[in-house]
């Protein structure tokens, strides 16, 4: 028998033990000290353009709490919410945010930034929906596909596009549930990178927000181009939403609140405005806030107001919980 | 661009990332390596003392645990992250450790996942371990205990590729990794939530680079577990 063998295998067991039983219990301690993290469930879309990253630094440096981004889906976002496990969602689907604040999961709602979910399409345009208004797009899409000469991909992934997607098919008069049967509705179940890939792919319709778009399409070559844009139904609102701290009393609710102070800020306004300006033609996000607050009644701020507000407000005041100094 | 050019400009890039001192990607290697390699202590410490009883006892039911170790080895990581986030989830059982989004989340995570491996291999090592060696150390009046440990340094071999390969699938996990730990920068983001975050961005160059230093990671890892081998177990 080998000595030295004996006493490696004997000293690397218990020493592993030892270290990892260590590491353990001070991290269990450590986590009772104050708590100056502020975890924040994201929708992909706007993490994966890097905003987000250059928001960090920003708050970072300025205040002394430090952010924990968790890039997920809109739903998985809420879900987070729901359970306690973050402070704070940044999403884009109204009609589920209204339900977040009416479970009273939620508070302090902000609309932040927007910009426009845009349709996809092949350059040829087989269906021929390019200038039409979307519900008649989406009818042509419809037709066309039946007849077998139209693609239409959906992401399927019950994200903040996905939720956006099956709104429009129902405003449009049809029934999401059986279009899923058809042959040429097809579910990517994917993020909207990926998405926009399956399409080039098969040259096929689909619905994306225009910041994915335009960094799909920079330097590669692709087979589809934008063919509706900038109407009232495909407006594509942002909001930041606050995790209700009489209901779940270990959130952070200060320092969120302190976030969403910062988010509708001159300063980070002007950032969100202007990120991306100079890698893309177009900018990716607009701001928000200075737009709802004029009322010199740009088209795009009623936009705004039909889609992504409740009951007239973007927070009506009994959700607002004693924030008042972030509606003025 | 071909997928050949692709995947050889992809691979200079790694170098350069790797090479040009560039902090992030250190940074993501080196959590990786330390969030897995503890994950993977963790399992040793529970791992092979369950294996040693396995192949040295007689009991009721032994077969029956075998088994149900060997099945856990294909255990989907997704699965088992969706399970462990509803545990660790602050409105579930264990919520008040506050362990969720953190790297100990991720470790607990990647130790239970390797825990079959570390069973399974260490057991067919040690079983096909001569019996008389125990007897033999026994006769020369060694404890039960000692003369299991004698069996377990005579496994080593076996015992130590159980290791390797817990590392192996340990590191190159997603599902926990982005479950538990939530992939967020600088704290909990590993290397295989770097591939699928730069893969959605659209960064495909940038993805190829960092699974590239992925693989640099467990050949790196397994040259040195195969140097232990050589110096100590021989």
């Amino acid at each position: 028998m080998n000595i030295k063998s004996n006493h490696f295998v004997l000293i690397f067991i218990i020493l592993g033990g030892l270290i990892g039983g260590y590491y353990i219990i001070s991290s269990l301690v450590s986590q009772e000290t104050t708590r100056t993290n502020l975890i924040i469930s994201t929708t992909t879309s706007i993490y994966d353009t890097g905003l987000l990253d250059a928001i960090e630094i920003d708050f970072e440096s300025k205040y002394s709490i430090d952010i924990l981004f968790i890039p997920v889906g809109t739903g998985q976002a809420i879900l987070h919410g729901q359970r306690g496990d973050s402070d704070l969602i940044l999403v884009h689907a109204p009609i589920r945010e209204f339900d977040f604040l009416i479970q009273d999961y939620g508070v302090a709602r902000k609309v932040i930034a927007y910009n426009f979910f845009i349709i996809i399409g092949s350059k040829d345009d087989p269906a021929g929906v390019k200038g039409s208004d979307i519900k008649d797009a989406l009818k042509h899409i419809v037709d066309s596909g039946r007849r077998g000469e139209s693609i239409w991909i959906s992401r399927g992934d019950d994200s903040g596009t996905h939720t956006r997607e099956k709104s429009l098919w129902k405003e449009a008069g049809f029934d999401v549930t059986s279009l899923v049967n058809e042959s040429w509705y097809l579910e990517a179940g994917a993020g909207m990178l990926s998405t926009l890939r399956l399409a080039n792919e098969k040259t096929a319709y689909t619905l994306s927000d225009t910041g994915t778009f335009q960094k799909f399409s920079k330097g590669t070559q692709i087979e589809l181009e934008i063919l509706v844009d900038q109407t009232k139904e495909l407006i594509n609102v942002y909001s930041a939403i606050a995790v209700n701290p009489d209901l779940i009393e270990w959130v952070n609710f200060e320092g969120a609140i302190q976030f969403i102070e910062y988010l509708i800020s001159e300063d980070t306004q002007d950032l969100i405005a202007n990120f991306g300006g100079d890698i893309f033609q177009k900018k990716l996000f607009s701001s928000a806030v200075e737009l709802l607050k004029s009322s010199s009644g740009e088209i795009e701020s009623q936009w705004i107001k039909d889609i992504a507000f409740l009951d007239g407000s973007e927070c009506p005041p009994q959700y607002r919980a004693e924030q008042n100094q972030l509606y003025d | 661009m071909g997928i050949i050019t692709e995947i050889v400009l992809s691979f200079f890039e790694a170098l350069n990332l790797i090479f040009s001192g560039d902090s992030f990607v250190i940074d993501i290697a080196l959590r990786s390596i330390y969030i897995s390699g503890f994950a993977t202590i963790l399992a040793m410490g529970f791992g092979i003392p369950i294996a040693m009883l396995i192949s040295f006892r007689e009991f009721f039911g032994k077969n029956i645990i075998k088994w149900i170790f060997n099945i856990s080895l294909g255990f989907p990581t997704v699965t088992l992250g969706l399970m462990l986030f509803l545990l660790f989830s602050r409105s579930g059982p264990l919520g008040v450790f506050g362990i969720l989004y953190t790297p100990t989340g991720i470790i607990i995570g990647q130790s239970i996942l390797v825990t079959p491996i570390m069973v399974s291999f260490s057991v067919s090592a040690l079983e096909s371990v001569n019996p008389e060696i125990r007897n033999l150390a026994k006769t020369l009046g060694a404890s039960d205990f000692q003369a299991s440990i004698a069996a377990l340094i005579e496994g080593a071999k076996g015992v130590s590729l159980a290791i390797v390969g817990s590392f192996n699938r340990a590191v190159s996990e997603l599902g926990i990794a982005l479950m538990i730990g939530g992939n967020i920068r600088g704290f909990t983001r590993v290397l295989t939530t770097t591939i699928a975050l730069e893969t959605r961005r659209g960064e495909i160059t940038q993805s190829i680079a960092i699974a590239i230093v992925l693989l640099f990671t467990i050949a790196g890892v397994n040259v040195i577990m195969s140097l232990i081998k050589r110096l100590w177990l021989r």
